[in-house]
């Protein structure tokens, strides 16, 4: 908003919000009074396409509890994380929602959820053996469980098989030093004007990963302090730079490609790492002749194959302590985790199953391009489970951009990552010094 | 007698006012009290959770503020968009009342409306569209420099030009309000004064000069008040175009506020964020009125 307007607008609001809060005083304590009569009403707040499938799934969960009535309501990913927390400020969270498995920590933090201990252990059906046991960790917050995953997303090597096989290579090498052999072969071949892999320089997953690959923590002293200028992470950025340093990346942002598939179509570049929402796009948007020449790959690790680890990605299915119908809720995740759902999820949605019987009988395990996926979720690892990763995170990926192609000294953006964190840090230090951090609080407490 | 009578009628003045005065004090002094004293302590996600672990921090927050590039670098996007975008925006404004103004044009209602009509339109919309006119290889405005002969320019992509797209969209999404303004203004202007100016021999341009500039004198102060204090409230067109992007060329103070506040939870940022806002904007708009005192003396 600019110029003018603005001051009758102002006036206006405050006129409306004024007789909206008399309207809710008025109507308040009449609404919801006589609930036990009528059936539950549980609200379910999902987001993007999720939200849109999920009405599918609704009406068998219905039809086999005829008391409860669910409603959906969609949210859009871009404005998701703000509307829940406004929701948790302004008392107005619902019953149960998708949660990006990122995100879980912070509202944590916030006492928002509930903890779902108890409730996973009178419940035969879901058992932990049956999920990616990286993906189901990152649920665990302080020990204790608050979501259960509903969908899994990850990271891995998209390709193209033709330009590696002219450069001499069948299959993606699972080591480090192999991989970049390869990189070098492919930059041999394809020239001066054409990279072997793009990393956009704008996104901190690619550095992280080399980092968590390398065995970085990432943070020290639980949690309270970068690790960034440590051995292993320093290995790991080592690794990244040369990728640049040897033009074997385009040091380029994502948004400075036109077109990432057309690229990809031309040979601009021969491998990228991107998550399985590309499997869709790769097979629309891909021109019809090359449909047999790219593939996908778990990622090559420093020390081999096994040490080729992901970030572990997807959403998770949670309960907030507010809610006034808990087991009607929790017999909804249950319903939507067992496994002929899931699979019918993934056939809706094209997401991912969390559940590893769901893959199995949808033929995931199998499928050339999807089986990439199956082996990287064995091996997937989150970020730290802290409300303050996504700040340490970008500021990682700005100091990487400034060592990129900012002229910084690779140690001293390292340096300046450990500066950043610690002072990003510097509450959650003094939290824990004074015993104050709320992952401490006890399962099963009353809201 | 008398003064027992204007007694009486202040008291119901200030009944009839105390409505008024109950909406801006909890809708205005309220928030502005609350937002000072947030922008002293650390409140951030942590507290929003328990509030017990908001601390008070003094100062710190602005001594933090003041020390960021972030801060540095919105200030400055949003000085240039406030001196480029306003000065060409009342420029705009003013050359489109003089025209609506003419005795030369016909069906004047009809442009003032189709003028006017942006100011109206939901910014989202309209960014959608403009979106597509920016687009560096299947837009119309590359399309046009094409022609001359110009190379086509990244808009929204480049972070030389990102700024001035945005200006470009807000100025004529907004220069119909201040048009209305002017175009009232002119109509004050007795006809009069520009028969005697004619009659002694001044052309169009010395009648612009001396009769038409000093007869909205007040007009000007109005509108570059408020063009002002509405320009360094940038929000709206970045957010949508551009997120601050590219490399945070197009991140005024209010957005940088909104990320603190909302993004990063940090309250007690971007609460100090608000208050220099608020003091910077204060400071401009003395400075404006004490320019604008003394030309007219």
């Amino acid at each position: 908003m600019s110029a003018g307007g603005s001051w009758e607008r102002r006036g206006m609001v405050g006129l409306l919000a004024a007789g909206l809060s008399l309207l809710v005083i008025l109507a308040g304590p009449g609404c919801g009074r006589d609930k036990g009569s009528q059936p539950v009403e549980l609200r379910f707040w999902a987001m993007g396409r999720e939200g849109e499938v999920l009405q599918d799934l609704i009406s068998g969960f219905e039809r086999e509890n005829p008391e409860v009535r669910v409603q959906v309501q969609q949210i859009p990913w871009s404005a998701a994380h703000e509307k829940l927390l406004t929701a948790f400020v302004g008392r107005s969270t619902p019953d149960l929602a998708q949660l990006g498995n990122t995100w879980i920590a912070e509202f944590v933090a916030l006492r928002a959820l509930e903890p779902l201990a108890g409730r996973l252990a009178a419940t035969a059906a879901l058992d932990s053996t049956s999920f990616f046991p990286g993906i189901w960790s990152t649920n665990r917050i302080g020990g204790v469980m608050y979501g259960i995953p509903w969908y899994v997303d990850t990271r891995v090597l998209f390709y193209r098989r033709d330009i590696l096989a002219r450069a001499g290579y069948d299959s993606v090498p699972g080591s480090w030093q192999g991989w970049r052999k390869a990189m070098e072969a492919v930059k041999r071949l394809v020239g001066p004007e054409r990279f072997a892999i793009f990393l956009p320089v704008n996104e901190w997953n690619q550095p992280i990963i080399f980092g968590l690959q390398a065995g970085s923590p990432l943070l020290v002293d639980d949690a309270t302090r970068g690790a960034f200028a440590q051995e292993a992470f320093r290995r790991a950025f080592h690794f990244y730079l040369g990728l640049f340093g040897d033009s074997l990346a385009p040091p380029v942002r994502n948004n400075e490609i036109a077109n990432l598939y057309q690229e990809f179509a031309r040979g601009y570049f021969a491998m990228y790492i991107t998550g399985p929402w590309n499997l869709g796009e790769f097979q629309r948007r891909l021109p019809e002749g090359l449909q047999d020449d790219w593939g996908t790959a778990p990622l090559p690790g420093p020390e081999g194959p096994a040490s080729g680890i992901s970030l572990a990605g997807g959403s998770s299915l949670i309960i907030f302590r507010r809610s006034p119908h808990k087991d009607a809720a929790w017999r909804l995740v249950e319903y939507l985790l067992r496994p002929e759902q899931q699979e019918r999820f993934y056939e809706l949605s094209g997401d991912l199953p969390a559940r590893r019987e769901a893959w199995q009988q949808a033929a995931l395990a199998r499928e050339p391009r999807t089986r990439a996926f199956w082996e990287q979720l064995q091996r997937v690892v989150s970020t730290p489970k802290i409300p303050e990763w996504e700040q340490i995170a970008t500021l990682v990926q700005d100091d990487t951009e400034l060592a990129v192609r900012g002229g910084v000294p690779a140690d001293s953006a390292l340096a300046m990552m450990d500066r950043g964190a610690a002072r990003i840090l510097q509450k959650r230090r003094w939290l824990l010094a004074h015993d104050r951090l709320p992952a401490a609080v006890p399962a099963g407490e009353a809201p | 007698m008398r003064s027992a009578l204007q007694r009486r009628q202040a008291r119901s003045g200030w009944l009839f006012l105390s409505p008024a005065f109950l909406l801006i004090g909890v809708f205005f002094f309220l928030p502005v009290v609350a937002g000072l004293l947030l922008s002293l302590t650390d409140f951030d996600i942590y507290a929003i959770g328990s509030p017990g672990t908001a601390r008070f921090v003094g100062l710190r927050n602005y001594v933090e503020v003041l020390r960021s590039a972030a801060f540095w670098g919105a200030l400055r996007n949003t000085l240039y968009f406030v001196v480029a975008g306003g000065t060409l925006s009342v420029a705009v404004s003013l050359a489109a009342a003089l025209l609506l103004s003419a005795r030369v044009v016909r069906l004047r209602s009809l442009f003032r409306t189709i003028y006017f009509t942006p100011v109206v339109t939901t910014l989202v919309a309209v960014a959608i569209v403009w979106r597509y006119l920016y687009h560096p290889r299947y837009g119309l405005l590359n399309h046009v420099l094409g022609w001359l002969h110009l190379g086509p320019v990244d808009w929204l992509g480049d972070p030389h030009w990102a700024m001035p797209a945005i200006i470009l969209l807000s100025v004529w999404k907004n220069f119909g309000y201040n048009m209305l303004i002017f175009v009232a203004g002119l109509q004050g202007i007795p006809e009069e004064y520009y028969e005697a100016a004619a009659i002694d021999g001044a052309g169009a341009w010395r009648r612009f000069l001396h009769v038409t500039l000093p007869g909205l004198a007040p007009i000007f102060l109005f509108v570059g008040l408020t063009t002002m204090i509405g320009q360094f409230q940038l929000f709206a067109e970045p957010y949508v175009m551009t997120q601050g992007g590219p490399l945070g060329s197009t991140r005024s103070l209010v957005l940088l506020m909104y990320e603190e506040g909302f993004r990063w939870w940090r309250m007690g940022t971007a609460s100090t964020i608000a208050v220099l806002l608020l003091l910077i904007t204060l400071a401009g708009a003395l400075l404006q009125m004490r320019l604008q005192k003394g030309r007219g003396s």
